[in-house]
């Protein structure tokens, strides 16, 4: 390329216009060579994936079903497509239930029997995996080979599970066996002599693992007690951004009555005119960005009851309740996903009981 | 020399280009899930709503959830105050299009100045407002952060050809412009008025609103297409809701992934040589059956004036003007 000498102002290189032109396109040139060659490597592009979807997650925070979006699920990115169903069809005069709420005033559907149709709502949530968390610490791990058991007849059937055993003894893990698409994964997690901090440290663990794992492996996280079974069908109809559930002792009462902690000092207080539900810790959960923000946020603020001397009430339940009543579930289970037959009468309204609570010796259980 | 200096021209340019892309791509690991604060520092105005009740007993009530557990839009069913401290913080930005080609643009006056007492009060808003007649837009004081766009477009003889081309420019206006300018869009027909407030309740991923006319009439009565060879082909056993065409809506990128469906659909009739029994609203409707909403409007939030309003219909939102089809489309 030989141009004539120009004089250009600051000429360092000497060059013709032409030549840094050149110059100019060949940087160009390279800059998008590089990102697309970054784009190629697939740990790069799901997590560019994750992240745009993770924006839109953020900006459509609160809508319905509200508080939705993060990880690229059928709740925030794209519409899914059915394929052609035959069902039923729904009358808009005659709600299928008279006798309780439907959706709360947020517009988050409480999932009661008879609301909701499996067959449309599989075919919407097809490509989803579900990550099933559960701790079994010391003794706890005897409620295991029940639960896995039980879970491999109701939960989820039909899609793909991962359960996620945090256990501090791997060894005692029970082999149970799985259906198709579904597998363990074990995650040694440290205990706690009180059994109050092993609790406490449930939320630590789970935002931990979040990160490292669960956003690269799972669509949906739920966080269940171990020591349940599951006695109903437990499908997609609860999967959404955030879900929690109505505790089964208390979704009839007023909020004042509700055991939320009423102590001004811990981070999980929450005074008397204030408070839509109580939420069980027993069940909850929603897309993994949504649970990664939720066990953070209620970790940091244990730390905080930590470092002031005092401990919240009902230890994580307690944290899990003031974050949901400031960052509305997307999502409200009614008591028919958390019962507890030895305790509560069931009344006529609950059709179906779907995870019970197992008999257990308290005493016995929590000490080492 | 010259060569060398072309040389070391091009490493340091190859250098800065590697330097960026590396530090771009950390600075996004950096950040993996940025952390919202999560304790609100305002509880008195949440504690200003009464507590859901979870038992009770309705007995004419809509519809308040599809069985795909989508939320049916009507007054009562949620609590506006509490939506718009969920919303407002968001600083969302909402468009809303509409097409006023030929004589329609008389109603422009009314529906905007209709929109700007009832439409999203107190959010950003883009109108836009599609005709053949620039100069036939009038003036209408719009309120802080809100704004009109005028689009021109081509003006077609047959008012069923204006109709079905609706889908094909809202896709392309989304891709042009609407994108990057706003959150949320909502689709409506300009021969209507706002009567009460239409607000972020109706905000969604897909928005659709159930048509006045075939709300409590079996599915085999919808109007649905029901020949064969159309891409709207509905069958008897299949359908939902009938929607209504002059209202839809949802998030950007949701609304031009259904108009851009919507539009492929139209092209593909065309060139079978055949038309929708309701144009694009046949197409709306079928594309609704496969890619369901997320939310659904009651008949409050597209009513027709001419019907009397049944009980169960507590606050109309958005309604016709009544007119004369004839002269209008003459």
């Amino acid at each position: 390329m030989l141009h004539a000498r120009q004089d250009l102002p600051g000429d360092f290189w000497g060059k013709s216009s032409k030549s840094w032109l050149f110059l100019i396109l060949l940087f160009i040139a390279s800059f998008g060579f590089y990102s697309n060659v970054f784009n190629w490597i697939p740990r790069w592009r799901q997590r560019e994936v994750s992240q745009s979807c993770e924006a839109h997650h953020l900006q459509g925070q609160r809508e319905s079903p509200p508080l939705s979006k993060g990880d690229c699920c059928p709740d925030t990115c794209r519409v899914p497509r059915v394929p052609r169903m035959l069902y039923p069809k729904a009358h808009v005069l005659q709600p299928p239930r008279v006798d309780v709420l439907l959706m709360t005033p947020w517009f988050a559907p409480i999932i009661w029997d008879g609301t909701y149709d499996s067959a449309i709502l599989d075919a919407q949530f097809r490509n989803t995996t579900i990550g099933l968390t559960v701790f079994a610490i010391k003794k706890y791990v005897v409620f295991l080979k029940l639960f896995l058991e039980t879970a491999e007849k109701y939960f989820m059937v039909g899609h793909r599970v991962i359960y996620y055993i945090l256990t501090d003894r791997p060894a005692d893990v029970p082999q149970i066996p799985l259906q198709e698409g579904r597998r363990v994964v074990i995650l040694k997690v440290r205990n706690y002599t009180r059994w109050q901090d092993v609790v406490l440290h449930r939320m630590e663990m789970i935002s931990n693992f979040s990160q490292q794992r669960f956003l690269h492996e799972v669509d949906y996280l739920v966080s269940a007690d171990v020591d349940m079974k599951f006695s109903d069908h437990v499908g997609v109809e609860i999967l959404s951004s955030l879900f929690g559930t109505l505790h089964p002792g208390f979704y009839a009462s007023d909020r004042q009555r509700f055991t939320y902690e009423r102590r001004p000092l811990s981070q999980a207080y929450i005074p008397e005119d204030e408070g839509d539900f109580y939420y069980a810790a027993a069940l909850y959960g929603g897309s993994v960005a949504e649970v990664y923000r939720l066990a953070t946020a209620c970790h940091q603020a244990t730390l905080i009851d930590k470092a002031n001397g005092i401990e919240a009430v009902w230890h994580e339940e307690s944290h899990l309740n003031k974050y949901l009543l400031y960052h509305k579930p997307t999502k409200v289970l009614s008591p028919e996903y958390v019962w507890d037959e030895r305790m509560l009468r069931k009344p006529p309204y609950l059709r179906r009981l779907r995870y019970v609570a197992v008999p257990k010796n308290h005493a016995q259980i929590r000490s080492r | 020399m010259r060569r060398h200096r072309l040389a070391i021209g091009l490493g340091v340019c190859l250098l800065v280009g590697t330097v960026l892309c590396t530090l771009w791509v950390y600075v996004e690991d950096w950040l993996p899930v940025s952390y919202v604060p999560y304790y609100l520092p305002c509880p008195e105005i949440l504690s200003r709503y009464p507590q859901p009740k979870l038992l009770e007993q309705r007995p004419t009530e809509l519809l308040t959830l599809t069985p795909w557990l989508a939320p049916i839009v009507s007054e009562g069913t949620f609590n506006a105050e509490l939506l718009q401290h969920i919303y407002q913080p968001l600083n969302l930005t909402i468009g809303l299009t509409v097409f006023a080609v030929g004589k329609y643009t008389h109603f422009v006056q009314h529906f905007l100045e209709s929109a700007e007492l009832f439409f999203m009060h107190g959010y950003r808003v883009c109108y836009y407002v599609f005709t053949d007649d620039p100069t036939a837009i009038p003036q209408v004081p719009l309120g802080p952060g809100r704004r009109l766009g005028i689009i021109p477009i081509q003006r077609h003889s047959r008012w069923e050809e204006i109709s079905t081309r609706r889908m094909e420019i809202i896709s392309q206006h989304i891709a042009k412009r609407a994108h990057r300018e706003v959150d949320y869009l909502f689709c409506v027909d300009v021969d209507m008025v706002f009567r009460n407030p239409w607000g972020p309740e109706t905000l969604g991923d897909l928005v659709a609103a159930i048509h006045p006319g075939y709300y409590a009439v079996p599915r085999q009565q919808f109007p649905y297409e029901r020949r064969h060879v159309s891409t709207a082909f509905v069958a008897d056993g299949e359908g939902d809701f009938y929607y209504g065409g002059a209202v839809f809506g949802g998030r950007v990128a949701n609304v031009y992934e259904f108009t851009r469906g919507c539009h492929m659909a139209i092209l593909a009739d065309k060139a079978n040589g055949i038309m929708a029994a309701w144009q694009e609203e046949s197409h709306l409707n079928r594309r609704f059956i496969s890619h369901k909403p997320s939310k659904v409007l009651s008949p409050e939030y597209l009513w027709d004036d001419r019907k009397r309003q049944p009980p169960s219909l507590k606050l109309i939102r958005f309604s016709t003007l009544d007119k004369d089809t004839s002269w209008l489309r003459s």
